[in-house]
């Protein structure tokens, strides 16, 4: 029962490895920190994890399957611009719904006023917006989480209050989950254990 | 209860500019039908007249009265121009969004029907449809049709290329929505500017290429009242001062063009995300 990948290897030019033979692991209900310098390759770790892309190299697979191309995928990915995540010309009440409709005690645990469902996104803020990022990705089928960058563009305080209630709503639901970020303080707050890419893509194991 | 129009927001705007456009082309539409077709009837007594009470829009040299042959007219190349403009956008966004989405080999096979088709002549391959259909209603809507989708396929393939790889598209197919879904719900909204805008300047094209083919004897006989055959007729006479054959016709044939064309201004603000409330 575990969100795996084995072996994987990702360039964009032939054979200049941006990473290659990792292993990393990620069990329900563990919370992991994924750290680098920029360009090490975080987030390109993070998509090939969530499937939106194909590793050169390796496998991925969630409690033993491998990831289902078609249907719900199990690993969700919460990306770093909300405003680019969703389509700028639904309006909230589309969005909130489109993976599944999220239950009242859910909406109101990240704080999703009623007033801003009929909006367009571009009449909300970055924070507000990422809330709703969030409830979607919390699915009921979803095991996992990617989350990219979650925070970064927003202020200290916000950023407090969202990772309060989603580490919250994660470990209630034993969802296990991979912060990438390169803000050390964060990491070291949130996370049972953090994985430094550089080391890793050095040695080529991630456990 | 009025307020000046500068203070009203654009859905009130909107608002009074669908209605007096909508009432227009409405107008138009239910006068075409309600006056007889007894008027469009050679009558050798009122040759020649200018607009008086009895004949607003004036006679033709045969006696006919003007204003059934215009409204009758525009009923009938607005039925053609919509007709035609529809298949048209239809065609667009099918090969548009396949060329797009079903890869290299169906991209290769439509661009190349598209390349060919922005390189032909309109008007000789709308004449040979003609032809092919023996003129009339049919033979118009189908040759303006098949000349006048190529343009808009090439943005919509550009465009849908380009959305392919939006962060919100690709979300989507991980909450397992279809791609039917995403084309409907994601796609469609991003292109219909496009498509509206397209839309409405296919639509005067086919009423001046409507024109141009019954001029050239593929299109509608001369007896027919269209707004085509009424200009090319009356341009024979306005050299001789018979100003109103050419004038009223004219001038309704640009306040319908007008009408559409603020409509659909009207409803690209609203769809706009930016501008909706404004």
């Amino acid at each position: 029962m575990s969100l795996k990948g084995e072996g994987l290897g990702f360039y964009y030019k032939k054979d200049k490895w941006i990473f290659n033979k990792l292993d990393i692991k990620i069990s329900p209900g563990e919370v992991k920190g994924l750290s680098g310098y920029s360009g090490c390759g975080k987030t390109t770790l993070g998509k090939i994890l969530a499937g939106f892309i194909e590793p050169q190299a390796g496998t991925v697979t969630v409690d033993g399957a491998p990831l289902p191309r078609k249907g719900f995928r199990p690993v969700q990915m919460i990306y770093q611009h909300p405003e680019k995540a969703i389509d700028p010309r639904w309006r909230m009440r589309q969005v909130l719904t489109e993976s599944f409709t999220p239950s009242r005690e859910l909406v109101e645990a990240l704080e999703i006023r009623g007033e801003w469902l009929g909006r367009h996104p571009i009449e909300l803020s970055g924070g507000e917006l990422q809330r709703f990022c969030i409830a979607r990705a919390l699915n009921p089928a979803t095991r996992y989480i990617i989350a990219d960058e979650m925070t970064t563009m927003l202020d200290a305080i916000t950023q407090a209050k969202i990772w309060h209630v989603f580490k919250k709503l994660c470990a209630a639901r034993n969802i296990g989950v991979v912060i990438v970020s390169h803000e050390a303080s964060l990491l070291k707050r949130l996370c049972d254990s953090v994985i430094y890419l550089e080391d890793v893509t050095a040695k080529g194991s991630a456990a | 209860m009025f307020k000046k129009l500068k203070n009203m927001n654009a859905r009130e705007r909107m608002l009074i500019a669908a209605i007096f456009s909508g009432a227009l082309l409405l107008a138009i539409f239910v006068l075409s039908f309600t006056i007889s077709d007894g008027n469009l009837r050679a009558n050798a007594r009122i040759m020649d007249q200018g607009p008086s009470f009895s004949h607003p829009f004036g006679t033709d040299w045969l006696g006919r009265d003007m204003l059934a042959r215009t409204m009758k007219g525009l009923r009938l190349s607005l039925m053609v121009g919509v007709v035609a403009s529809i298949i048209s956008v239809i065609i667009s966004v099918i090969l548009g969004v396949g060329s797009a989405v079903l890869g290299k080999t169906v991209d290769n096979v439509i661009s190349w029907v598209t390349d060919l088709f922005i390189g032909m002549p309109h008007l000789i391959f709308m004449m040979l449809v003609c032809f092919m259909m023996g003129g009339g209603v049919k033979g118009i809507i189908v040759g303006v049709s098949l000349t006048h989708w190529s343009l808009l396929a090439r943005v919509i393939r550009a465009e849908v290329l380009q959305l392919k790889n939006a962060e919100y598209m690709q979300i989507s197919s991980s909450f397992g929505k279809s791609l039917w879904f995403i084309a409907w719900h994601h796609v469609i909204p991003y292109i219909m500017p496009q498509i509206i805008i397209r839309f409405l300047s296919v639509f005067p094209h086919a009423i001046v290429h409507e024109a141009a083919i019954t001029f050239l004897g593929f299109g509608f006989s001369p007896q027919t009242p269209a707004i085509g055959v009424i200009l090319s007729e009356a341009m024979a006479h306005i050299s001789t001062g018979k100003w109103w054959l050419v004038f009223f016709p004219g001038f309704l044939l640009v306040l319908v063009a007008k009408s559409f064309d603020s409509i659909s201004e009207q409803a690209h603000i609203l769809l706009e995300p930016v501008s909706a409330n404004e």
